[in-house]
């Protein structure tokens, strides 16, 4: 792997949702999540809707701030809540039962909003209305004061549609008057116009239809090439994520269940979630697609305010054993990089 | 087989194929190539709002009215001789028969005046029971009420914007107090604290020279009014409409390149409402006239001699049965003024609420 660029320890974030009368519950929708990513990589991060996907990429960019965790990009700790961990992944606790608390971080973003940015999953609605495309784009540039005239920003504006393959013409024209393809490039354009080292790309594809992904994920890599961007590529389709990304990682009701190489995950995916969900992945040759065998789970997905004890998957799971009801499994490392959070595979 | 694609030669016609005869086509021509490739130019919201706007018969209509009432009450004043608290006189000499003459009517003093080769402005109003022009009066009373409507009304929007954006902005618990704050102000009956207040307020504010104290206690007292009251509808206005442009996605890209609050309000929240703003702005003119108009009905209002139309109309009320025609002369300009601009407001709603376009 190249230089690690974003590492990710331990992250949690819960959100508060009322039970009538006061009564506050946690929804933890990202529980106990690690990984990393190294320079110009992408990480894809694959999961079934609700699953706590968009909030891992949103709380990476301190758009929520993490209930507990530690977040490091390019070296600089971005934030820590200073719980400490041993080398097995368990909370080191003092004398009391306690755990120990470290130095707590929580830097100011706004220069680091220049290294990270995000595109969003809804072409639709994640361009102001009221905007031109100059204006959307140039925004980023207004708030970093990237550009020291007119004439700059202008030309910067310009250079970043052409990067991504909109017409020059169209700057003074505004985001209903273009396609939903369009749409997610001006909002690519936008993500890029601060020269970023690593983007968080939230279903940048799912609310395209087949030709128009296509064509994005193709600008996607294209871009990685020449500027050396990193990605997490957040999807729910298999194949797009296995295309573009380097690493897989699969979530499962807000923790990380598997992750490996996107070959290795595709080839021998060792959770029983990752197995039923490249079983449903469609082949395009019915032929074959007869041959294959569905895994069908059974059951809905728990609700995140009850979660099962254990092992969150253990409701669905067909190898599911006591031990399953009791201990949570954490990702353990079988080989080649390949990490899986079970105790039966 | 050549399977070259040739344009304009036919190929062979399948016996069963549904194949389209391309003689019955003619070729483009180079015009007609290139008026394929104008596109319909770019539309703003407001350019597109604004053609809306001039397509509604009765806006338009209600814009006419009060651009001619607009330049009337800025023009008569220059041209019409006489003052609004000026008792009419001829030659210098207090002319006492000049009171209640019909519209167009002169006084004999002044009829003799005109005999002896003079001329004497007509009274198109007529005049009051104190000798002063009747259309002077309701020209200004028309100034001072327009003015009570525009400049109340912005009070309004300034105070009901800032306090419901920023509950609404900042949300939480900060909306909740907030937002019970003005249910209590909500729950007061309105009408009455604004006739407690301008009482209080004309009796506290003793003003002595300057712009202020030629504006009338009464008047700045009404301002405060309108200020500290009818600010609560806007302010809910604000609130929701920010809380459901909030979750757009947009805000939060905003917030991921790393904008401050105040420029996510000023350039995403506030252009976003901006439609509903105007609107509510524009209806709420015409229900300040009403309450000016109301207050000073009975007496509440501004300070004689200052007329308003809402005093004017009091004032005609004594001599209904000798003299209709001067309460019908501020009553129909409170008529007009308020309709086309009720009209002028919803033909804006239409022309900018984009739920309603057809």
């Amino acid at each position: 792997m190249s230089k690690e660029l974003l590492k990710v320890e331990h992250l949690k974030q819960y959100f508060p949702v009322s039970a009538g009368f006061g009564k506050v519950m946690p929804l933890k929708a990202v529980d106990d999540v690690s990984f990393s990513i190294g320079e110009g990589e992408t990480l894809g991060l694959v999961g079934e809707s609700g699953c706590g996907k968009t909030t891992v990429g949103r709380t990476l960019l301190q758009l929520y701030t993490p209930t507990a965790g530690r977040i490091t990009f390019d070296g600089d700790v971005l934030f820590d809540s200073g719980e400490e961990y041993d080398g097995d992944g368990k909370l080191i606790l003092d004398a009391h039962g306690k755990p120990v608390q470290g130095k707590k971080v929580h830097v100011n973003m706004l220069p680091y909003r220049k290294k990270m940015q995000m595109v969003f999953q809804d072409p639709y609605s994640s361009l102001d209305p009221r905007m031109t495309i100059e204006d959307i784009i140039g925004e980023p540039l207004d708030v970093h004061h990237l550009y020291s005239n007119k004439k700059e920003r202008r030309e910067k504006i310009l250079e970043l549609m052409e990067l991504v393959g909109l017409n020059s013409e169209h700057a003074t024209r505004y985001a209903h008057e273009f396609s939903g393809g369009q749409r997610q490039r001006i909002g690519i354009a936008r993500a890029l116009a601060v020269d970023p080292k690593f983007i968080v790309c939230d279903e940048p594809v799912s609310a395209l239809d087949v030709s128009i992904q296509a064509q994005v994920i193709n600008m996607f890599e294209e871009l990685q090439e020449k500027l050396g961007v990193a990605y997490l590529f957040i999807a729910h389709d298999l194949l797009v994520v296995h295309h573009i990304s380097k690493r897989i990682a699969v979530m499962y009701l807000g923790r990380l269940v598997e992750i490996a190489d996107a070959d290795e995950l595709n080839e021998n995916p060792m959770h029983p979630y990752t197995q039923s969900l490249l079983s449903a992945v469609p082949v395009p040759d019915p032929r074959k697609a007869r041959e294959r065998q569905r895994i069908v789970l059974t059951g809905d997905v728990p609700s995140p305010l009850k979660m099962p004890t254990g092992c969150p998957f253990r409701t669905r799971c067909r190898y599911a054993t006591e031990q399953c009801a009791e201990q949570c499994p954490q990702l353990t490392d079988r080989g080649h990089g390949h990490h899986v959070a079970c105790w039966n595979k | 087989m050549n399977t070259e694609y040739k344009p304009d030669v036919m190929p062979k016609k399948q016996i069963l194929s549904a194949q389209i005869d391309l003689k019955k086509f003619e070729k483009a021509s180079e015009e007609e190539k290139r008026q394929q490739d104008v596109m319909s130019a770019s539309t703003s919201f407001f350019r597109d709002g604004m053609k809306k706007l001039m397509k509604n018969p009765l806006a338009v209509a209600s814009i006419i009215v009060l651009v001619c009432i607009v330049l009337t009450i800025i023009i008569a004043p220059l041209v019409v001789p006489y003052g609004y608290e000026e008792m009419l006189s001829v030659n210098g000499k207090r002319d006492k028969g000049a009171k209640n003459l019909a519209p167009f009517e002169y006084s004999q003093a002044e009829q003799k005046y005109i005999e002896d080769g003079n001329y004497r402005f007509p009274h198109i109003f007529g005049t009051d029971e104190q000798c002063r022009d009747y259309f002077i009066r309701v020209v200004y009373g028309t100034r001072v009420s327009l003015i009570v409507g525009v400049f109340a009304s912005i009070i309004v929007l300034i105070i009901g914007m800032l306090y419901g954006s920023i509950s609404g902005y900042i949300g939480g618990r900060t909306d909740l107090i907030m937002m019970r704050i003005v249910d209590i102000i909500y729950s007061l009956p309105d009408m009455l604290i604004v006739i407690l207040l301008s009482v209080v307020l004309d009796q506290r504010l003793k003003l002595t020279g300057g712009l202020l104290a030629s504006i009338g206690t009464n008047m700045i007292s009404i301002f405060i009014v309108f200020g500290l009251l009818y600010w609560v509808s806007m302010a809910r206005l604000i609130r929701g409409q920010i809380l459901s442009i909030k979750e757009n996605e947009y805000i939060l890209a905003a917030r991921s390149i790393g904008a401050k609050p105040s420029r996510i309000i000023r350039k995403h929240i506030l252009p976003n409402c901006l439609s509903v703003i105007i609107i509510s702005t524009a209806l709420q003119v015409p229900s300040a006239i009403f309450t000016e108009s109301y207050l000073s009905f009975i007496g509440l209002g501004v300070r004689a001699p200052m007329p308003s139309l809402g005093s004017l109309a009091n004032a005609a009320r004594v001599g209904l049965q000798s003299y209709p025609y001067k309460l019908v002369f501020p009553a129909v300009m409170i008529c007009l003024i308020v309709l086309s601009l009720n009209l002028l407001g919803d033909g804006l709603r239409d022309a900018f609420d984009p739920k309603l376009k057809r």
